[in-house]
């Protein structure tokens, strides 16, 4: 049954194919990444002075709410399952995925969830205003009508990724080609089937939230209200019960891609396979067990302080371990810079250093200072953004030729890194100075002292949003008129299944599974 | 096709857990958090009726009691403490009273829902009678002052000066249909 691709429109929509499905995927997270980015524009366009001169504070706090849950549900996840997609069927010689209808349903809910969200925006009373991690009882009692709307989208996303994780287990444990062990499979395919099983084990704990949150707003009940009996507190812990594995959820598969990206421009075998595949193991059990390190100012006993803390700090052993292993295959390896390796590099030296802000946080007694400043906000972002988006940023520049068969431009996607490199330390290394010198986080105003910094923040934050409009000009031009590659091996030191199908990679793959020595 | 088997076996796995995390969020967490409050003695407790023991009056301290009323945003009915703050000696037995009216044309039942702060001192607020015990009919226009009786306990750690004791009154009519039939 070797045919290609539908004509039309139709090839999208009734899609079962696992490239078709991943580029949907990669497009529609860019799609919302931008929408996302735009609204941190109007964030530091805002506090680019003190004082209000664009929008309302009301609309600031929507616009906060807005780019941390776009940024988070809609950029960063399906950008990594898009990427999922794309490339577990052809890391293990599977023909597809193990369910395709189910893979085609996953994405097609995803763009009704965010219209959803997004239509809250044009709403009497405005979209969400609580903050990504929508704190009862500001998310219940003192919501806009709108939180209705957002809890649905929440409901659908959440369906959509564990949908799309069953989708992504199922395809590992069964469809390995014959000779693929788990411990042959490639690092990118390991950290995904962890991530796919917290994705089963902690999205259903969101929704249950989010209904929790339903039924006090709508049915009269008190699950996170005081006055009735219940508890605000319990909502941060259910929130972050799913919210803490949820950060490993977004890094993990952002180390298989680094780990995939390292080995292939250094020309060495990943070093410490093995102790990789456990320290990810060991990072998925311990991200459950430590959610209370992010509410140390709730008022817990100390006993439980204690024990977070301590936990937390725990952490840092198999993630140090990784670090380790990065910057070990790179030791004396025959180093090329191209692009994807220039962001993976990054990756390493700016997640560590967010890892290292993260350790600081971690001390419950120096937290208390911390809690709710622009350090919080800075540690994550270098978490989250030079992590995660630095490393899919990477994943597209590495596998965009083999997508479709035709070379990127490297001297613009080089011009893109430095822009996006600098753009991002100006943004967020003075929001850990503003931070320790008191300023809070989600305030659409400051302090005069704030000024200077809040000035270079907001500079740094247009470059980096430039550099991902040069970004997007340059996958669209490699896909119009790049320079064709014909080399199953694109990148000289890469290794892997992936590469060993054709450039472009046909639509049908591995119809008959290869042999894995 | 032994595959598709896999798979049907896989997805079952999965599907169940999925749903078992649902469950185990909506049905599981809350009554555990509540387990583990009352274990560690924070978080709010329910109304308990305390059975007064004599105790010696410690008249060289003072602890301020002060005492709110709140009403849930669907309990139309006026409702406010008569004494808003008292200075008291601990052990020594006081009773205050709360007025409440039913301002609306129809019979109606009120509960009201006790919390204390600092929570630390929940262990040593002690209540022998209290109109959060039991829920309050109103016919339509009635009103009523209601009263709580209390004793602080000596044991109070001495760091705490003073308290506040807050009540939620919230309509509880649908569920006390049969108090209702009572009023006609």
């Amino acid at each position: 049954m070797a045919h290609g691709p539908a004509k039309g429109i139709g090839r999208w929509l009734f899609t079962t194919n696992h490239k078709d499905i991943g580029t949907l995927y990669l497009w529609f997270s860019f799609a919302m990444f931008l929408l996302g980015g735009f609204f941190a524009m109007v964030i530091r366009a805002e506090l680019f002075q003190p004082g209000m001169q664009l929008i309302r504070p009301e609309f600031f706090n929507q616009m906060t709410t807005m780019h941390g849950v776009i940024m988070v549900f809609g950029a960063i996840m399906p950008a990594f399952v898009g990427l999922a997609n794309w490339m577990i069927p052809l890391m293990i010689g599977a023909p597809d995925m193990a369910l395709p209808r189910m893979n085609n349903l996953s994405f097609w809910i995803l763009p009704f969830a965010f219209l959803t969200l997004a239509s809250t925006l044009f709403m009497e009373g405005g979209a969400p205003n609580f903050g990504w991690t929508f704190y009862a009882p500001l998310s219940t009692k003192y919501a806009p009508e709108s939180v209705n709307y957002f809890i649905f989208s929440m409901h659908i996303m959440g369906a959509s990724s564990i949908m799309g994780s069953i989708n992504i287990i199922a395809t590992i444990m069964n469809m390995r080609a014959p000779g693929m062990t788990y411990m042959k499979m490639p690092l990118f395919v390991w950290t995904w089937l962890i991530t796919a099983f917290l994705l089963v084990a902690v999205m259903p704990v969101l929704a249950g939230a989010v209904t929790m949150m339903l039924m006090d707003i709508n049915f009269g009940t008190s699950f996170f209200d005081a006055a009735g009996g219940g508890d605000p507190v319990l909502f941060q812990h259910i929130f972050w019960f799913f919210g803490h594995p949820e950060v490993y959820i977004i890094i993990l598969p952002a180390f298989g891609v680094v780990s995939a990206i390292i080995p292939a421009f250094s020309r060495k075998p990943l070093f410490g396979y093995a102790s990789m595949v456990y320290a990810t193991a060991a990072i998925a059990f311990l991200s459950f067990i430590v959610w209370a390190h992010h509410m140390f100012t709730v008022g817990m006993p100390i006993a439980g302080e204690l024990y977070f803390m301590y936990a937390t700090m725990l952490i840092a052993v198999p993630t140090g371990v990784k670090v380790f292993n990065w910057v070990t295959t790179m030791y004396k390896g025959a180093l090329t810079f191209e692009t994807p390796m220039l962001f993976c590099i990054a990756f390493v030296i700016l997640f560590t250093f967010g890892g290292f802000t993260g350790l600081m946080l971690s001390v419950a007694a120096a937290d208390i200072q911390y809690h709710d400043s622009y350090f919080v906000v800075a540690h994550f972002h270098y978490v989250m953004v030079a992590g995660a988006v630095f490393s899919g940023t990477a994943a597209v520049y590495y596998w965009l030729p083999k997508w479709c068969g035709k070379m990127y431009n490297e001297t613009m996607g080089q011009v893109q890194f430095w822009i996006a490199f600098i753009g991002f330390n100006i943004t967020f290394m003075p929001q850990h100075f503003l931070g320790l010198a008191g300023m809070p986080r989600r305030y659409a105003d400051y302090g005069l002292q704030f000024a200077d910094w809040n000035m270079v923040s907001s500079i740094g934050a247009f470059m980096y949003g430039a550099a991902q409009l040069l970004f997007l000009y340059n996958v669209i031009a490699t896909i119009r008129n790049g320079k064709p590659v014909s080399d199953n091996k694109v990148w000289e030191g890469a290794e892997g299944l992936e590469w060993e199908v054709p450039t472009p990679a046909p639509y049908h793959t591995f119809a008959t599974p290869p042999q894995i020595k | 096709m032994s595959t598709v088997k896999s798979h049907r076996k896989v997805v079952t796995k999965l599907s169940l857990w999925a749903v078992g995390m649902f469950g185990f969020a909506l049905f599981v967490m809350p009554p555990l958090y509540d387990l583990f409050c009352e274990i560690t003695g924070i978080g709010i407790r329910p109304a308990e009726r305390y059975e007064a023991a004599p105790v010696a009056v410690d008249y060289s301290r003072e602890v301020s009691v002060t005492f709110a009323a709140t009403n849930n945003e669907q309990m139309p009915w006026a409702f406010r403490p008569m004494d808003s703050k008292v200075v008291v000696h601990p052990g020594e037995r006081y009773e205050v009273k709360f007025y409440a009216k039913n301002l609306t044309e129809n019979d109606m039942v009120g509960q009201a829902i006790p919390s204390l702060v600092p929570f630390s001192a929940g262990d040593y607020f002690h209540k022998t009678e209290c109109f959060c015990f039991n829920n309050q009919p109103l016919a339509a226009g009635e009103e009523v002052e209601m009263a709580l009786v209390f004793v602080v306990d000596p044991e109070l750690p001495s760091s705490i000066k003073s308290l506040v004791m807050s009540y939620t009154l919230f309509d509880v009519t649908p569920v006390a249909a049969d108090t209702v039939a009572q009023l006609q």
